[in-house]
């Protein structure tokens, strides 16, 4: 009884893992195929020839060569997606810890409305965002969306990082002060080392937020100076015609820093993710 | 080492006050027990000698220098928690250094005074697990380690056994009381078990709603509770109470028996004056079954309503003018409900309180 239940489970688990993972294994396998096995009629579903020629498009070291400056796309995405996540990293640990520790008038309203701001559709926002900025002078500037960026991940962070700081006992930062630190040493010594995982798990959250957003940098970008890789998937289309394979080549390009990245802090992930999970 | 001196401390939450202007000196070396029951404000006393809480008015000195607006780490004092609070992300050696890390000492120094503490404490063997590693006896060791090992002025626990079971809470109960007597610092202790406070500290202090009830000895304060608060407090099973008035140097009770009880007792009381009589359950035994058989005594014969044998003696309840009370019987006898009994009230160890105020009339 038991094995067949696990049995269920397992195939359930497998269904369920193809259909979430189907769309992003023909992304990458078309990043390898020329343009006509992709658009063949019938389609082709196991790959016929593999090529790297859509990234020698993209990058310039092939025979045919389309125009995208993904250097600087990339070069934007980085500077944009870190810079926009360290600072809702730092206002996320300021925050939480200051939510999970002090008391203070209006505290829980302040909470609560720090998570209504995030039920509002991003989308929702782009006009007036585009209208204010335009004002500012910083559409088409990197600071532009750094702070579009910051904006949507702070009440994010915030709340995971307060759930963090939550769960360590205030006799640590007691323990340590009476120890001889200062509550600013508690904090570096103590405090920090145990979140470590939730800030690193908001972090990433952050980091990914930025990198993959689209609809409103799709607004506030123009040229080079800004424009960041998912924008950048639009190159690939001209009126008539879509160039599915460098798309999909550019994809490929898009996902790979992500997925290093989760990678490199999967532990922490796991940790954050289940302990800040059962905060309540 | 030094003395700890607290001058009308107070602590208020806005308008609500927790600690009502405690007057208390703590000697050099002196193990100091805070003792009431939950919520009467012994943590939150403890904590502002440590600088954990703000004192909201009076002073706090620690060898003579005033400690009012320093923080925790400016007052050379350390702190065992009911929790321990180790450091979870560290290993046992690093948990008891840490202090001293902090504080700028070489590793040279630091290995020295760790080892010295882990000899003490029997943690040599342990020095490299990390706290999830360790039973609650050997965290509780751990914690009292990083305590001793950067040689403060004063020790503060706030209530460290609370979190053991009987046994182990009996034996660190000894290993702290042979802490103190190697390492002779000053101690402040705070717990809401009585038995605790009688087996650890030179001195203890009952509190109640953040004010103190009586300081003193364990013994004279369970042989001289100084109102009915700390008379039922300490000692268990808790003093039996017998409301009565004073008429012609006896106690009537409300069944209109009088009992004689010494003149020691009552001779701060006035005719009339309405009182409640104090006799622990160690202090009414069936004759023959009792601690003492010579003093003042008054008998009276009494039926058995309920005995538990505990051994070597049996606690029995029983009725006294219409007030249950329990007796003490030592000896293995058996006796059941029903049973009628000539019990002897060993009145020299009586207690005598004003019924309004629930002060003790006893002379000293
Ligand atoms: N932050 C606070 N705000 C308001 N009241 C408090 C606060 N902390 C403690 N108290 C109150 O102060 C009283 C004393 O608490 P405490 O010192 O912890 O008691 P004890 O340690 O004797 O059990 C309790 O009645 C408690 O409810
Ligand atoms: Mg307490």
């Amino acid at each position: 009884m038991k094995r067949v239940r696990g049995m269920v489970l397992w195939v359930a688990t497998f269904l369920l893992m193809v259909v979430m993972c189907v769309p992003g294994l023909w992304v990458i396998l078309s990043a390898f195929r020329p343009n006509r096995e992709i658009l063949a009629k019938p389609p082709v579903w196991v790959p016929e020839t593999l090529t790297l020629d859509n990234f020698g498009k993209i990058f310039g070291w092939g025979a045919e060569q389309i125009a995208i400056p993904v250097g600087s796309y990339f070069l934007n995405s980085m500077v944009i997606a870190l810079t926009s996540t360290v600072i809702a990293l730092g206002i996320g640990m300021a925050g939480g810890y200051a939510f999970a520790r002090f008391r203070f008038r209006g505290k829980n309203s302040v909470f609560l409305g720090l998570m209504l701001l995030r039920t509002v559709p991003g989308i929702a926002l782009s006009l007036p965002v585009f209208m204010l900025w335009s004002r500012l002078g910083i559409i088409d500037t990197k600071l532009g969306l750094i702070i579009v960026y910051v904006s949507l991940n702070v009440p994010f962070t915030i709340w995971l990082i307060d759930g963090f700081f939550r769960q360590i006992p205030l006799s640590l930062s007691e323990a340590a002060q009476v120890d001889g630190c200062t509550r600013w040493q508690a904090f570096w010594k103590i405090e920090f080392p145990l979140a470590k995982s939730g800030i690193a798990s908001a972090g990433v959250f952050a980091f990914l937020t930025s990198w993959n957003e689209f609809a409103l940098a799709s607004q506030l970008t123009r040229s080079t100076d800004s424009k960041t890789l998912p924008v950048g998937l639009l190159d690939f289309t001209a009126q008539f015609t879509i160039d599915w394979a460098g798309m999909c080549a550019m994809a490929v390009i898009i996902i790979v820093p992500a997925l290093i990245l989760t990678f490199l802090v999967q532990k922490h992930l796991i940790a954050g993710l289940t302990f800040g999970g059962v905060k309540g | 080492m030094a003395e700890i001196t607290l001058t009308g401390v107070e602590k208020r939450y806005g308008a609500l006050r927790v600690v009502h202007g405690i007057d208390l000196t703590i000697a050099q070396g002196e193990f100091v027990v805070l003792v009431g029951p939950s919520g009467c404000g012994k943590s939150t006393t403890l904590r502002m000698i440590a600088g954990l809480e703000d004192i909201s008015g009076g002073q706090v000195r620690i060898g003579g220098r005033v400690v009012n607006d320093l923080p925790p780490r400016k007052r050379n004092i350390s702190m065992v928690f009911q929790n321990y609070a180790l450091y979870p992300h560290m290993n046992v050696r690093d948990n008891l250094g840490f202090g001293l890390k902090i504080a700028g000492q070489t590793p040279d120094m630091i290995a020295k005074r760790v080892d010295e503490a882990a000899q003490i404490l029997g943690l040599a063997d342990l020095l490299d697990r990390t706290p999830a590693e360790l039973s609650g006896g050997q965290r509780q060791r751990v914690a009292m380690g990083r305590a001793i090992v950067r040689h403060p002025d004063a020790f503060l626990f706030d209530e460290p056994l609370s979190n053991l079971d009987a046994k182990l809470r009996g034996q660190m109960r000894a290993e702290i009381k042979k802490l103190h007597q190697q390492v002779k610092t000053t101690v402040v202790y705070v717990t809401h078990d009585q038995v605790e406070a009688m087996t650890l500290a030179d001195r203890i202090v009952v509190m109640r709603d953040g004010q103190i009830e009586q300081v003193g000895t364990p013994m004279q304060v369970f042989n001289h509770p100084a109102n009915i608060f700390v008379a039922t407090f300490i000692g268990s099973p808790p003093m039996n109470l017998l409301p009565g008035t004073i008429s012609g140097g006896a106690v009537r009770l409300a069944d209109g028996s009088a009992v004689p009880v010494p003149p020691r007792l009552t001779g701060r009381a006035a005719e009339g004056q309405a009182v409640t009589l104090g006799i622990r359950a160690d202090d009414i035994s069936p004759v023959g079954h009792g601690l003492s058989q010579d003093g003042p005594g008054a008998e009276l014969d009494l039926s058995v309503v309920l005995a538990e044998p505990l051994g070597m003696e049996s606690l029995i309840y029983t009725r006294v003018a219409g007030q249950e009370v329990q007796a003490k019987l030592y000896g293995p006898r058996l006796v059941n409900p029903g049973d009628r009994l000539t019990f002897r009230l060993a009145l020299d160890r009586a207690h005598l309180f004003d019924a309004a105020s629930g002060r003790s009339l006893e002379a000293i």
